[in-house]
């Protein structure tokens, strides 16, 4: 009976015709989503490979540089993306139980979340820019020259580890963006009713996208923020 | 008149609905497989284009045609259209898009609207990528090597870049959507070993796009944040390292090769066993080489910078694996060779196109191990070797696949016969064509003529010559299949659901196929490529 054409009639309309049954849709969109996540960890492997590179043939510049940027900043935005994740998952459990209201404030807390993140990163930035760390014709590292006159600091190596920060963080904080873009969507599609506890895919799938963005920031805090604290003898 | 009223009331996918909407918006995989056939046609003749004045200016040893720079522009666009706008998405969005869902027995792919995205993205990446011709071009060659690309080149480096990205996407998309599909879409009784070898060169393929694209699209990233924004990750003045934007570029772009190669040897299994009405022989070989290929295909990368300064070692390593690789591409040629003996061969044109691809691809595979060895490579990197040795992969190769698939599978996508006498005189022309334009390559490569120049010492010219005279034919042998096509769409024979007698769920269904592909849900009981029991037609020529 399943099988047979009519039965594509009986399904509810969140069902797409050309899937069997819920099961094989949940399925597909799933294991779509997992492949994508794939692609992601190669797409940001690029960079990661990059900076092992460089940090080997450029220890004391990356080290200078992650000197440099705001411990205490970094940590409270560590904070904050765990926080979300946290609201990410509970998110998904009050979308299994159908809570359409607990779904609705989560999803708007990790919206919030995401916005403390990128208003951070983006004073981080700007710091950066006051302090004429921004590679290019204006960059100048003088003040961390003065700062550790027990290491040599080449000030154009420096500008390779300063490229990488931001390269890494600029497309990071994309899909940062990309990602309170895709909350936005499933909020309103929350709010309207339309995520049951039989279907809440785009919610788990959302979810999925959420969490490995934070897990990129949790690799990229130590090895931008953390190289070398220890303070220099 | 009765037939005429009966095709008339039969809906099928091209007929159930008309208007430009309902081709735009579209989410069916048929649909999808044909807006892309024509936009990637249209991109196959603009890069062509480039490829004959290539060929016209090198008629004459003196730079007399075009200057040195807009030289270096029409070899970097030739390059940068047909690798990345036509060869990469020619089989797997055309023929791939079409089949998969078809030969599995699904009623589409699983995700029919990220299907149509990857078509616009893929349209909107061809959109900046012809503003940037139009407005100037890119002469960085195909590769974007640095320095060259982000701190010397005058042209639109970065328009090219973002292009391409995007472009990027859209293949990753397709790969995407494929896995999924194969993996979650199979109709009942479908077991991975039921499976066409088409849809396992397919899974291979779109392995490789998943994982090696999206590394390309960040290296290319970094190279335009470089131009505009000053970023130094590759500049050599601030300790950054050209070389390693060569091993991010070659890490896609080697296994790139493979994404057009392999799709092109999915058809050929397909092919080859409907014309020799055999069973592949060694299904499970074959299988597996492609997944060996996509496998091996990632770790070959270095033996491109051979001569750009990475360590000897490193440079013995590569040169090992890349002969390994060899391995399963050989594999295959000997299964297929091995299929047509004893066969019932019948020389049909998407025949004559198999038989091309195996020889082309077996020559274009072994002047690959000369490249591979690392003395010779030091003599003949650079040449026009190397341009000959991959044009018979990727001409040879990919291209012959191409439209040996498009001939075989005409019938099912558009429900006509194309002409067979026509057919069967392009399919020649191609394969004398191309011979004739990439075979004194090899000789003028081996000679010392090195790729990239505008003008040559005189004694090259009756070489270079012959190689103009020979794309002119190729150019023919490619417009004629356009004309045909274009003219059995109107005029063909109506095509029977199988007129080849061809094993495999899509001649099952009508041709063409219904919106939904299958009127009622296939199930599979057989085996792939069971042509003992499938009787061959009879107006097929059948020669033992």
């Amino acid at each position: 009976m399943s099988d047979s054409p009519i039965a594509v009639e009986q399904h509810g309309p969140e069902l797409l015709h050309h899937f069997v049954d819920a099961e094989q849709q949940r399925d597909a969109a799933s294991l779509g989503m997992w492949l994508f996540l794939a692609t992601e960890i190669m797409f940001f492997g690029g960079m990661f490979c990059a900076y092992l590179i460089y940090r080997y043939a450029y220890y004391n510049e990356f080290a200078a540089g992650s000197r440099s940027l705001d411990l205490k900043w970094g940590t409270i935005n560590t904070a904050v993306l765990i926080c979300s994740s946290l609201t990410v998952a509970l998110g998904v459990r009050a979308a299994q139980m159908g809570k359409r209201k607990l779904l609705v404030i989560l999803l708007l807390l990790t919206i919030v979340f995401g916005f403390v993140f990128l208003g951070i990163k983006g004073k981080e930035w700007h710091d950066k820019y006051t302090e004429h760390h921004i590679p290019g014709h204006s960059f100048n590292a003088d003040d961390l020259v003065r700062d550790y006159p027990q290491i040599h600091i080449d000030q154009q190596h420096e500008q390779i580890y300063f490229s990488l920060y931001f390269a890494m963080t600029g497309l990071h904080a994309l899909h940062m963006i990309i990602g309170v873009g895709i909350f936005v969507f499933l909020t309103y599609y929350a709010w309207k009713g339309r995520y049951t506890p039989k279907y809440y895919t785009p919610i788990e799938i959302g979810g999925l996208y959420w969490h490995f963005v934070d897990i990129v920031w949790i690799y990229l805090f130590p090895l931008l923020y953390l190289i070398d604290r220890k303070p220099l003898g | 008149m009765a037939t005429a009223a009966i095709t008339a009331e039969r809906e099928h996918y091209l007929n159930k609905e008309y208007g430009i909407r309902s081709w735009l918006l579209t989410t069916d995989h048929k649909r999808i497989a044909l807006l892309y056939l024509i936009s990637i046609t249209f991109f196959f003749f603009v890069g062509g284009f480039f490829a004959l004045l290539i060929r016209l200016e090198l008629l004459t040893p003196a730079g007399d045609l075009v200057q040195a720079d807009t030289y270096n522009k029409l070899f970097s666009m030739h390059g940068q259209v047909m690798i990345f706008f036509f060869l990469i998405p020619s089989i797997p969005a055309v023929l791939g898009n079409f089949l998969v869902p078809l030969m599995i027995g699904a009623k589409d792919l699983a995700f029919p609207r990220i299907n149509l995205l990857s078509w616009y993205l893929y349209i909107i990446a061809g959109v900046i990528y012809i503003h940037c011709i139009v407005t100037g071009g890119v002469d960085t060659g195909w590769t974007f090597y640095t320095p060259f690309s982000t701190a010397f080149s005058n042209t639109k480096v970065i328009e090219a870049g973002i292009a391409v990205f995007i472009a990027g996407f859209s293949s990753i998309l397709t790969g995407l959507n494929f896995v999924v599909t194969i993996h979650r879409m199979r109709a009942p009784g479908m077991t991975w070993s039921r499976l066409p070898l088409f849809i396992w060169a397919h899974y291979a393929t779109s392995i490789i796009q998943l994982l090696g694209t999206p590394v390309l699209a960040v290296t290319l990233l970094l190279v335009v944040f470089e131009r505009a924004f000053n970023l130094g990750i590759f500049d050599p003045t601030r300790g950054g390292d050209p070389l390693l934007f060569q091993h991010l570029f070659w890490f896609y772009s080697h296994p790139a090769v493979y994404i057009m190669i392999l799709p092109a040897m999915a058809v050929e299994s397909e092919v080859v066993a409907c014309f020799t009405r055999k069973r592949i022989f060694g299904y499970n070989f074959v299988a597996m080489s492609s997944i060996a290929i996509a496998v091996f295909g990632f770790l070959v990368w270095a033996h491109h910078m051979f001569v750009a300064g990475i360590s000897l070692y490193a440079a013995l390593i590569f040169s090992i694996l890349s002969y390994l690789v060899a391995v399963p591409s050989a594999i295959k040629v000997f299964n297929w060779t091995a299929t047509m003996y004893k066969g019932s061969i019948s020389f049909t044109t998407p025949m004559l196109y198999a038989f091309g691809f195996i020889g082309l691809f077996t020559m274009g595979g072994l002047t690959g191990l000369f490249l591979a060895c690392l003395g010779i490579d030091v003599h003949v990197h650079d040449t026009y070797f190397v341009i000959a040795h991959f044009h018979y992969i990727m001409v040879g190769g990919a291209v012959m696949g191409y439209l040996g698939g498009l001939h075989f599978w005409w019938p099912k996508i558009s429900g006509r016969m194309y002409p067979e006498g026509w057919g069967r005189l392009a399919a020649l022309l191609v394969f004398v064509g191309f011979n004739l334009t990439f075979f004194p390559q090899f000789i003028l490569g081996y000679m010392g003529m090195p790729r990239r120049y505008w003008q040559y010492p005189p004694e090259f010219q009756v070489l270079n010559v012959l190689s103009t005279a020979g794309s002119t034919i190729l150019a023919v042998g490619y417009v004629l299949p356009m004309v045909y096509f274009l003219w059995s769409m109107r005029y063909g024979k109506i095509a029977e659901d199988n007129p080849w007698g061809a094993a495999g769920l899509e001649w099952k269904t009508s041709s063409p196929p219904p919106t939904f592909n299958f009127d009622e849900a296939p199930e599979v009981t057989w085996e792939a490529y069971n042509y003992e029991e499938i009787p061959a037609p009879a107006e097929v020529p059948v020669e033992r």
